[in-house]
């Protein structure tokens, strides 16, 4: 029964190593889990523990030994009683040749054939269902009508954050929850938005479904860690176990006038992440459609509201049954010289900017995005081929923003439909500044937007 | 301070509070998660389980005392130093195994790895390598144990050092705040990485850390499986009760080094092999045993059986085929 004992690697990437010293000498009697040795290499050193029992039967590797190949046998253990065997072959044992095995099999298994294109939802073509009657209600008492409707429909839904219980919400979208729902669906939560943030995410792998509110986007940062590690991730990690049915909504981008800290984008900063879905709708019918449908969905959604819309009225459907598929983009004007594609605010920017374009006989067709994750590629690339100009329009930072990302799709699929270099409008790279004439000169304007696509025309 | 100080607030057990039957389950459950822990060692030492790799050497009466106060639906959450608490809720030695060697057999398919596995059927909701992060996931598991309106209970474990991370604090205060069923198991195993809690903590009373939210705390001797269970009991019994969150501090200590790459100058060899000989947790119910009449024989019996359960999941994990290419792909998002 002699046992070979090898020449452990203390990382993946480590070769060889030292044998610093022997703790046990030939004859010692080892049972497992004693330190036979300490090797060393010039960033650690590690204990090798015994695994089995026996008789340590002979050392073949010198204490002060440099250079030890990994798996190679150090020593022998035998069975009381047992003679060391003459020769110990010094070649591969079992184990190296499996992991030589699993290698190979790293190399050859190639990805390639089964990448899906996960960026490209492909649905565009279907038409918007057609819901009948509308009504005018603004943007606040959307999102309101779709969380009582949802609280309403599913008793595992409830809504936690800050003020959003007593005071009906810091911009009063939680108006009039707490009485229809009690305080132990819609909980005040003190200021604490990473212990919060884990609290709900902790639920949620239990099957829960809450809906977190950021009094604004800006306070996620503070728990960014759970959204992004805890939420987005543990599907994965759990091999498909552990899903996460929560959204995470609030006020998302600049206010009006509460300087830098208050004010900006994280479109682009949840849209980088796999395991996410990302939602930012422009009008009411959107608001409503869509936070109805972040509620149902099975995965973490962040949900960005925009606080200037809040108060903005649309028509929007009233049937009960009222709902927007998440992935779909919305061509909100046709048109055939140039495409708009932009979300959230700049939407009404974009649209006032094709105003003044078609005065001047340019015909934009803007593109509301709705969901920025996963991205709705084919209408833009539909839209493209058609008007053979992108512009993209966004309040945030250019640099890696959603702008650059619309774009590279373009470039990726409608190349050859190109006649000119996309263009992005975006906010300038600078903190957003206080002062009004600053402010405004930091946030994309119709202006800059019609420059842009006469420029390109 | 050193493990399982003899201090005025730490309890010891005061005779047997466990039935000669429970010593050796414990026995059983300590032993498996102790030969399992070296085998993965070994494992690693040969190149098979990559990355990062946390034994739980040494801390083996924390798990087994808490899981022993437990019924099914109670919850468990901890870090990354996961082996044991997966073992002690009855994770299998196999899909614990061929994860951590990242075969497609393991509990995450091969996609988690040591830090990362989960059991839903086992109510084990992992495995978080953020430090700290747990214990926020951990009251929201309490939280919908409340919500529900069972009598069930959530345990988070953290670390020393991660006693030290903010949103501990924040736990603290909302699981008072709303009197969520969780207990805080502190593993004080006195060192965090390489920093010992002296240089990394101005409070070394962890137990009492949760005082200002009026969380009751206890410390135990986290090498003595009676006082461990015994605590275990109160603190699961208030929780049930509906009396809100119980901190346990369990005096532990780790033998080997902080992941498999330790440069283990931060503390003596002679400090490790003290209390290896003298508080072992394992030796210490081996002794119960024999002095309650059970032979050696039938401990030697017990260790057999362990190591036949712990050869055969390194086998397995070793036969078992790596993940598909395909999964890759898979499990980023269900399909709504
Ligand atoms: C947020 C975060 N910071 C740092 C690390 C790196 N890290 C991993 S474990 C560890 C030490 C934690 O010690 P302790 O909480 O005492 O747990 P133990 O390892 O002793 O079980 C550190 C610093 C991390 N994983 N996460
Ligand atoms: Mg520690």
């Amino acid at each position: 029964m002699a046992i070979e004992v090898l020449m452990p690697a203390l990382s993946p990437t480590m070769t060889e190593g030292t044998l610093a010293r022997w703790l046990k000498k030939e004859g010692d009697t080892i049972s497992s889990g004693d330190v036979l040795a300490e090797i060393e290499t010039d960033k650690a050193t590690m204990e090798v523990e015994a695994v089995d029992e026996g008789i340590l039967g002979k050392v073949l590797v010198a204490e002060g030994a440099q250079g030890v190949a990994v798996n190679t046998p150090i020593a022998i253990l035998v069975a009381e009683g047992e003679d060391v065997p003459d020769a110990v072959a010094p070649a591969q044992s079992d184990v190296a040749k499996n992991i030589s095995h699993s290698e190979t099999t790293a190399e050859t298994s190639s990805a390639k054939d089964v990448r899906p294109s996960p960026l490209v939802t492909g649905v565009s073509s279907e038409p918007e269902k057609e819901w009948g009657e509308t009504s005018e209600i603004t943007v606040r008492e959307a999102l309101n009508q779709a969380m009582a409707a949802e609280l309403r429909r599913d008793p595992d839904v409830f809504l936690i954050g800050e003020e959003v219980a007593q005071y009906q919400g810091a911009y009063k979208i939680s108006q009039g929850l707490l009485a229809e729902f009690g305080e132990n669906r819609v909980i005040d939560m003190p200021i604490t938005e990473h212990g919060f943030t884990g609290m709900a995410v902790g639920a949620a792998l239990t099957g829960l479904k809450p809906i977190v509110e950021f009094m604004t986007m800006n306070f996620s940062m503070q728990a960014i860690d759970h959204i992004i590690n805890s939420a987005a991730k543990t599907l994965y990690m759990s091999g498909g176990q552990m899903g996460c049915p929560i959204v995470f909504r609030g006020p998302n981008g600049a206010a009006a006038r509460v300087g830098a800290q208050h004010s900006q984008c994280y479109g682009s900063w949840y849209a980088h992440v796999p395991g996410l879905k990302v939602i930012a709708p422009w009008s009411a019918a959107d608001a409503k459609g869509l936070l109805r449908a972040a509620i149902r969905d099975p995965n973490p959604v962040i949900f960005l509201e925009n606080e200037i819309l809040y108060g903005r009225k649309f028509e929007c459907p009233t049937d009960e049954d009222f709902i927007l598929p998440i992935g779909k983009a919305k061509i909100e004007r046709s048109g055939t010289d140039v495409t708009i594609v932009s979300f959230s605010i700049m939407v009404g920017t974009a649209l006032q900017a094709a105003e003044q374009l078609a005065e001047q006989g340019i015909q934009a067709e803007v593109i509301n995005l709705r969901t920025l994750r996963p991205l709705d590629t084919a209408t833009i690339v539909e839209s493209v081929k058609k008007t053979s100009r992108l512009v993209t329009v966004e309040e945030g930072w250019p640099y890696a923003g959603i702008g650059a990302e619309v774009a590279m799709q373009v470039i990726e699929h409608a190349f050859d439909w190109l006649d000119a270099p996309p263009v992005r409008i975006a906010g300038e790279d600078v903190p957003m500044p206080f002062a009004a004439n600053l402010e405004k000169l930091a946030l994309p304007q119709p202006q800059h937007i019609v420059d842009a696509v006469k420029a390109l025309v | 301070m050193e493990a399982g100080t003899n201090n005025a607030q730490t309890t010891g057990s005061n005779g047997p509070s466990l039935t000669r039957e429970q010593f050796l389950q414990a026995y059983q459950d300590m032993v498996l998660i102790r030969r399992f822990e070296e085998k993965a060692g070994q494992l690693y030492g040969m190149g098979l389980i990559g990355g990062f790799c946390h034994l739980y050497i040494g801390q083996e009466a924390v798990v087994v005392g808490i899981q022993m106060a437990l019924k099914d639906g109670d919850k468990i959450i901890t870090s990354y130093r996961d082996h044991g608490q997966m073992l002690a809720a009855g994770m299998t030695a196999r899909g614990v195994m061929a994860e951590l060697t990242g075969r497609a057999t393991g509990y995450s398919h091969g996609k988690g790895g040591s830090m990362h596995m989960f059991s839903r059927e086992k109510n084990f909701y992992g495995g978080h390598g953020i430090v700290g992060a747990q214990v926020a996931l951990g009251i929201g598991l309490a939280f919908a144990n409340k919500y529900r309106g069972t009598d069930e209970v959530s345990i988070a474990y953290f670390g020393d050092g991660a006693a030290n991370q903010g949103q501990v604090y924040e736990s603290f205060n909302l699981a008072a705040l709303h009197k969520l069923p969780c207990i805080f198991v502190i593993e004080n195993n006195l060192y965090g990485m390489g920093t010992s809690i002296e240089r990394a903590s101005a409070s070394h009373e962890l137990w009492r850390n949760g005082e200002p939210w009026g969380v009751p705390g206890r410390r135990v001797d986290g090498m003595d499986i009676a006082a461990v269970h015994e605590a275990a009991e109160e603190a699961v019994a208030h929780c049930r009760a509906g009396k809100g969150p119980y901190l346990l501090e369990m005096m532990t200590y780790r033998y080997r080094g902080h992941s498999m790459s330790d440069p283990a100058k931060y503390r003596k060899r002679e400090e490790v092999d003290a209390v290896r000989k003298t508080r072992d947790p394992i030796e210490h119910v081996k002794q119960i045993l024999l002095d309650s009449g059970v032979d050696e024989a039938s401990l030697r019996s017990i260790e057999n059986d362990v190591k036949a359960v712990v050869n055969d999941s390194a086998e397995f994990a070793q036969t078992s085929p790596e993940p598909d290419p395909a999964e890759l792909y898979t499990d980023v998002l269900l399909e709504a």
